[in-house]
């Protein structure tokens, strides 16, 4: 059948995006890989200025944040958006662009940062012609998102459609704000703000990127996908809509944590550390609902290989945003900050959140969209599942110790006030740590490697599923 | 007018919105309302 009737839902662009998913995903990973082992073997660049840390490490985290969980939410939002909508995709060719323009956003960044065009604001490095097409395509994402929504049969708006539209909402908002430049050349801009301005700016994007892209879209496939999985509705629906809310008002306003001890204003700092400690209430109150929704139906847990990755990763997500606010405290930053602990935070939101609630889901979705009762393996789902999360933990576990004990030795002082170590000490100290670190990094590409096979099978002995709107009934049962 | 008052005003009226969607999410008269909307995934599924 083909595309263009409104009696089916539009799996095609989900197809699509949820395959993408799974290639940057291991591209991201291989590249994230590729780093961790140049910070043991500085020699693996080869003396090639394309492949030298600088330039890979934003490359790392564009793929990984960009491509791989960016896929993963066009095609979650994409799927659960017409599902509880009960209505095909708001134009189709709408939607088709969204992913093509996405592919090509990603496809530039991949050729610009290797070659060294930065804007240098961290997760905002792209230059100013790529971020233009990163705002038409989120424009048209915005517009067949909420044309969906406004086209639907039901009355009511799924909370994780709210989820959806929050994080497409304010990631448009941050980006254009936060990729304001002047163009100097076409590969080269400087920011329209300037100074501790910029740094704010920036900031305030960089969190809500955390806060909306890697939160509230994710939340979205949280409340989608663990009650389908477990076959059970949400814990409880209210909590949800007190859960979405306190998360609006609270997260706009924890941007400045990241520059405690600057030239920030010390109340700008303190600021950002009180909604960073309010951030707990929601976080926990999402936590408890994903998780709860098992509750009298734990067996499910031990059977079935999709909740797992569910409900682990919801579980990565409590001790996260328990992490951050303890981190965003000004003494707690004092020790933390600058030291490989922040980058063990990250990763244990990236990899046991991010990563695992959208492997999950595509779990989930693939068999749906390709005709399959269900993946080409059931064990070696589980398999992944093991191997990714002890990849997770060796890898937080290495730079939670390695981000510490720099910490300590940064600030140790002798009795005469001289620096106890030198810099380039601690960095020693460091190296048992950055290998245990890979080797984390190494389990979790390998199970991402499984998943592509497992995937790729799937797809090869599947056909494209057409699934049919319910009827619109007469009357609200 | 003074800036300072109009950031305080919002502030407690952000607050007081936020208070309100508490009691319009818990109140009795909705819960039937809600435990219907938390099926709405399950409406007229095959799988």
């Amino acid at each position: 059948m083909q595309t263009g009737t409104e009696s089916t839902y539009n799996y095609k662009v989900v197809r699509q995006f949820t395959i993408m998913t799974v290639v940057w995903g291991v591209v991201g990973m291989l590249v994230g890989v590729v780093i961790a082992a140049q910070l043991i073997w500085p020699e693996l660049d080869f003396g090639i200025p394309w492949l030298s840390y600088g330039r890979l490490r934003p490359l790392h985290t564009n793929a990984v944040i960009f491509a791989f969980g960016g896929s993963a939410l066009f095609a979650a939002s994409y799927y659960v958006v017409q599902r509880t909508c009960h209505a095909r995709i708001f134009s189709d060719w709408l939607a088709a662009f969204t992913f093509w323009g996405w592919q090509a956003v990603i496809v530039a960044a991949a050729l610009t940062l290797p070659l060294g065009i930065t804007t240098s604001k961290e997760y905002a490095e792209l230059e100013w012609p790529i971020d233009i097409l990163i705002a038409l395509v989120w424009i048209a994402y915005a517009v067949v998102f909420f044309g969906t929504i406004w086209k639907r049969k039901v009355e009511h708006i799924y909370v994780a459609n709210w989820f959806f539209g929050a994080f497409i909402l304010t990631v448009a908002l941050l980006h254009i704000v936060n990729s304001a430049a002047v163009p100097a050349t076409f590969w080269k801009s400087y920011s329209a703000y300037a100074g501790v301005q910029d740094a704010m700016v920036q900031w305030w994007y960089g969190h809500n990127a955390v806060g909306f892209f890697l939160t509230a879209g994710f939340l979205g496939m949280m409340y989608y996908f663990i009650p389908k999985q477990a076959g059970r509705p949400i814990y409880s629906y209210r909590l949800s809509v007190v859960h979405f809310w306190a998360l609006i008002f609270t997260y706009m306003w924890a941007g400045p944590h990241h520059l405690h001890y600057t030239a920030l204003p010390d109340w700008t700092q303190s600021l950002g550390m009180v909604f960073s400690l309010i951030l707990l209430a929601p976080s926990w109150g999402g936590m408890i609902n994903g998780i709860m929704t098992l509750s009298g139906a734990w067996h499910k847990l031990r059977e079935d290989p999709i909740l797992k990755f569910l409900i682990v990763s919801v579980s990565f997500y409590g001790m996260s945003t328990f992490e951050g606010p303890m981190m965003s405290i000004k003494t707690v930053n004092a020790l933390s900050h600058y030291t490989d602990w922040t980058i063990g935070h990250v990763h244990s939101g990236a990899l046991g959140w991010v990563g695992l609630v959208s492997m999950g889901s595509v779990y989930y979705l693939l068999p749906r969209l390709f005709g399959r009762a269900e993946m080409h393996s059931v064990p070696l789902i589980n398999v992944h599942f093991w191997i990714a999360t002890v990849g997770i933990v060796l890898y937080i576990a290495a730079m939670w110790i390695a981000g510490v004990m720099q910490g300590l030795m940064w600030r140790a002082v002798s009795e005469d006030g001289s620096l106890t170590y030198t810099f380039v000490e601690s960095v020693k100290a460091t190296y048992p740590f950055y290998v245990i670190r890979l080797l984390g990094g190494l389990l979790y590409l390998g199970g991402m490697l499984v998943m592509a096979y497992n995937v790729a099978r799937t797809v090869a002995a599947g056909r494209a599923e057409e699934a049919l709107i319910p009827a619109p009934r007469l009357a609200h049962a | 007018m003074d800036l300072d008052l109009i950031r305080i005003a919002v502030t407690l009226a952000a607050f007081a919105a936020f208070l309100g969607i508490v009691w319009w999410a818990y109140a009795p008269a909705r819960k039937r309302r809600f435990e219907r909307d938390a099926l709405l995934p399950f409406d007229g599924d095959d799988r």
